[in-house]
């Protein structure tokens, strides 16, 4: 047995093999043992593609360590591939000595034509650790005695894969077991099978890899002291308004339409009418957006879900908000664009259109979530933000971090949360009786909050611009600019309310790594290495409107500031002009996360270029 | 005997009167609209604090601002959106959705009819006028073929809506028709509307003084009215005509128009509770009979914000009330030492 710091395996195979299951099950059992880890699942839009295609891969990735772990990993040190299509589709990411099982049932001509393969892919493979097995007649053999169909002996497969990866890495079966136990409650036969297969799969292993050459351990990692669980971004963020809203004493409120990959937050939330969230699936965008601004009026903490397309058709109501400045949370979980663009695929395209996306001076409070956990914090302080400064919030995720999972040490609530402080009105509000729905507090620039069925607060809003404190319709020259200045003003103010930012990695370099969003992981693990020899600071922005007071001076204090970010530069060219610098950047639109290793190289290239 | 009931000041039409000027076209039949929703509400008797309108874009739109009450001018077509949020938000609160032909069944006609489908306990004014006042005139979704506007010169070539068979076809529990020349029945009609458990709809034939002039002349004109339209009484048969002496009688899937002398026996009851019924009376335009005002739909089923609060409510009885602690350690959890 050999023990290793840390390994990336993938599980690849047709959209119906169960890999999301299986990698779901890999990573627990990881948690569970200790093992700090970060996963990524990666499945094709399409449901079922045809079986067997390129086009019909669902793959799981999963990096475990007993070191601390940024990201999933760049590279599968493991690949487990179903068929042939899931070899085709992996292979140019997989290095050479990488251990490759195949499930030898399903490479004949059959899979090999599927797949686009002219003959055996196999005979290519000679530099790498291949290991063969027979994954489908090997668990229906198992299974044989079961009163089971075939096709359900079959469907068993992925746990007779996992069974032989829980051997090569010294897997404790313990957690898989007990999750089947559960998951099949009330169906003793399919409890039965796959707990079957995953011992079947476990033992073939162990037979023949008797020399021990492929045995691994991954020792548990050193983090600190706690309760951790493990929790995937879109879930993360569902929590998180709940608290929130407890928090805040105010009911949570979800106006949502359906859109990957944003769909699991309305999914989560429709679960917890124990918390009393209120969750209302509109019929389409723009009703789930005005929805929200309905219960926001109505007295909620109102969010509205969605991802790029749906957030073009939101903007126009997310302006009524704006204008009527009440709390709202519009949560963007980018995925690539433009149009349709790569429904299931990560990118932070819609920085732009989060910052400038709307008709007017309309200036919004920007939010961005850094990691799956991190979504449970930002999630508090997109509630927090829209209460306390009674305009609207975007808080932006990505496709990564929404479905990726990482380990999370529980917060202790009480104590690492502030209480969120609501302005609605009191007795203290009406002067002689009549009540002023835009009068603002002197220093905040915030307007009370007043709910229908309050008594002495009756008011009208509306999308008209408004006279300053009245609130009613106004067309005035002197008085629309005075609005615009005062909403702009009100936003910036949040300033105040933010922390500051922090600077990590080296910070007497002369190269300042920016970054933003959900590729924290990668570039903080990329900072860490070029630091091994060479040289760089690193700050990662959570609030991109308003920014860190201190963000100017840090920006300023550096030679050289280089911008990564997973579109075409966006934050770069955001604070080259409002600084006024020159910061450069390295850019990528692939769907696909950053590698750690492709941003050392740029970094690096980047310190040393003059 | 004593009780505590305190009796509240009787509600008066002013008391729903706000302070802004109203600003719509002298003539306009928006005004006598906005007059009978004041009279009925003070009818209703909701104080002002527990009402709430709510409206989208177009000139009927302004009416939240003329309301003393809780209201928002929201955006083209997304009222009954907003409406919905709000009474999620507090089932409480009696919620008015003010819309138009081009708010409620062009842009926004989405939203109405889930709205419709759904049954959220609210009442919508729809303004009929078959024109496009506030973009100073174009033909609607309910202008009749042929009309000749701005945007068609030469006459439109779009069929027209029947905002009856709208609501038909989205599963509304009640639809009302009305007319802006007839205060009291606007008044009893959107009474009617308030005291509808569900989504009510009431269709306000509305005249455009600038844009289309007379559009519904013979259904208000003394001449032609009662021989183009027939008043609806629930219980009661469908009589009409000056003289009170034309009815309706069934013949198959249709309507007949018979003497009612000789006929007494057969003439059509009215019964708004039948959907059926409601369906046939949709095809009344004017010209193939008279065209029905008042209440021609209205069938008593749960509302939505009902099932919704239920839902909760059931939830937290059978599993307790959630405990965020409990949340963040469901499921399995580990311990670092």
């Amino acid at each position: 047995m050999k023990n290793i710091e840390h390994v990336v395996v993938r599980f690849s195979g047709d959209s119906g093999d169960g890999m999301q299951i299986t990698g779901t099950q890999f990573s627990s059992t990881a948690a569970q043992m200790g093992n700090d880890l970060a996963t990524f699942p990666d499945f094709p839009a399409e449901i079922r593609a045809p079986q067997g295609t390129v086009a019909g891969i669902s793959g799981f990735q999963v990096h475990i360590g007993a070191i601390e772990i940024n990201t999933p990993g760049d590279r599968p040190d493991v690949l487990v591939a179903m068929n042939p299509a899931a070899l085709k589709a992996n292979l140019e990411d997989i290095p050479k000595g990488a251990t490759i099982i195949l499930n030898s049932d399903s490479f004949n001509e059959m899979g090999f034509k599927k797949a686009g393969y002219a003959s055996d892919p196999r005979l290519d493979l000679k530099d790498y650790n291949v290991i063969e097995a027979q994954i489908t007649s090997q668990t229906k053999e198992a299974l044989k005695d079961l009163e089971l169909d075939s096709k359900s002996k079959s469907r068993c497969k992925n746990f007779y894969a996992l069974g032989m990866t829980y051997f090569m890495f010294s897997r404790d079966l313990e957690p898989t077991l007990h999750w089947i136990k559960d998951k099949f409650i009330g169906n003793e036969l399919l409890q039965k099978a796959n707990t079957m297969a995953l011992k079947a799969g476990h033992n073939y292993a162990e037979t023949i890899d008797a020399s021990a050459s492929h045995v691994y351990k991954v020792a548990p990692a050193t983090i600190s002291k706690g309760t951790y669980r493990q929790i995937s971004g879109n879930v993360a963020l569902s929590w998180g308004f709940i608290y929130a809203a407890q928090n805040a004493g105010l009911d949570l409120f979800l106006g949502s339409y359906p859109i990957t990959p944003a769909s699991d937050i309305l999914h989560e939330l429709s679960k917890h009418k124990r918390f009393g969230v209120k969750t209302f699936q509109a019929e389409d965008e723009i009703a789930a957006c005005c929805s929200a601004i309905g219960a926001s009026y109505a007295g909620a903490l109102a969010i509205t879900t969605s991802s790029g397309p749906g957030i073009a058709l939101k903007s126009e109501a997310l302006n009524l908000a704006i204008m009527l400045e009440l709390p709202l949370v519009m949560i963007d979980v980018q995925r690539g664009g433009p149009s349709t663009g790569l429904p299931t695929k990560t990118e932070q395209s819609d920085l732009n259109m989060a910052m400038y996306g709307r008709n007017g001076e309309s200036p919004a409070i920007v939010l961005a979530a850094k990691s799956p956990s991190d979504c449970f914090h930002m999630a508090f302080e997109a509630a927090r933000l829209t209460i306390e400064h009674m305009t609207p919030v975007i808080l932006l995720s990505d496709g990564y971090i929404a479905n990726g999972a990482t380990p999370w040490k529980i917060p202790d609530l009480g104590k690492e949360y502030p209480q969120i402080k609501t302005h609605l009105v009191g007795d203290e509000d009406l002067n002689d009786g009549e009540y002023l729905p835009y009068k603002r507090d002197a220093k905040s620039l915030v307007r009370k909050w007043a709910l229908p069925g309050m008594e002495g607060f009756t008011h009208r809003l509306g999308g008209l611009e408004k006279e300053h404190e009245t609130g009613n319709v106004s067309y005035d020259a002197a008085n629309h600019e005075l609005m615009v200045n005062l909403r702009a003003k009100k936003v910036m103010k949040v300033a105040d309310n933010i922390p500051n930012q922090k600077v990590e990695g080296n910070k007497d370099a002369d190269l300042l790594v920016v970054s933003w969003g959900g590729t924290y992981g990668s570039v903080h693990q990329a900072v860490k290495e070029v630091n091994t020899s060479l040289s760089c600071a690193h700050i990662h922005m959570q609030y991109l409107n308003p920014m860190p007071k201190n963000i100017e001076k840090i920006l300023r204090s550096y030679k050289k500031v280089f911008v990564c970010e997973l579109n075409q530069g966006q934050l770069k060219a955001i604070i080259n002009s409002k600084y006024s610098l020159n910061a450069k950047g390295y850019g990528k639109v692939q769907g696909k996360p950053f590698m750690v290793r492709e941003l050392v190289q740029v970094i690096t290239k980047e310190i040393k270029s003059n | 005997m004593d009780t505590d009931m305190t009796e509240q000041p009787k509600l008066t039409k002013k008391d729903f009167i706000s302070d802004q000027e109203v600003k719509w076209c002298p003539g306009c039949g928006d005004y006598a609209i906005l007059s009978s929703a004041q009279m009925a509400m003070a009818k209703i008797g909701v104080p002002p604090k527990d009402v709430c309108v709510i409206s989208g874009i177009g000139c009927s739109s302004r009416f939240p601002y003329y309301v003393e009450s809780f209201g928002m001018h929201s955006i083209h077509g997304r009222a009954p959106a907003v409406a919905t949020g709000v009474k999620l938000q507090n089932p409480d609160l009696s919620v008015w959705i003010i819309t138009g032909d081009g708010d409620g069944l062009s842009i926004g006609g989405n939203h109405l009819a889930h709205i419709l489908r759904r049954n959220l306990d609210v009442n919508i004014l729809l303004f009929n006028n078959e024109i496009y006042g506030l973009t100073k005139g174009q033909y609607s979704p309910t202008s009749h073929t042929g009309t000749t506007t701005k945007s068609t010169p030469f006459g439109s070539i779009d069929r027209a809506f029947t905002p009856a068979k709208f609501a038909m076809g989205a599963g509304a529990t009640f639809f009302a028709r009305t007319i802006d020349t007839d205060p009291k029945h606007m008044v009893e009609v959107f009474q009617q509307a308030a005291a509808h458990k569900g989504t009510s709809l009431v269709e306000i034939m509305q005249n455009c003084i600038i844009f289309n002039d007379k559009v519904h002349d013979e259904y208000t004109n003394r001449i032609t009215r009662d021989d183009h339209t027939v008043r609806l009484e629930a219980g009661k048969p469908m009589i009409f005509g000056k003289d009170k002496d034309r009815g309706l009688i069934q013949e198959g899937f249709h309507f007949k128009e018979v003497p009612v002398e000789g006929n007494e026996e057969n003439l059509f009851v009215h019964d708004p509770s039948d959907e059926c019924l409601s369906h046939i009376l949709t095809n009344l335009d004017g010209h193939n009979g008279p065209i029905p005002l008042g209440v021609i739909r209205s069938i008593e089923t749960s509302t939505y914000e009902e099932n919704f609060d239920n839902q909760i409510k059931e939830v937290k009885q059978d599993s307790g009330i959630g405990k965020i602690q409990d949340l963040l350690y469901s499921g399995n959890t580990w311990e670092v030492h």
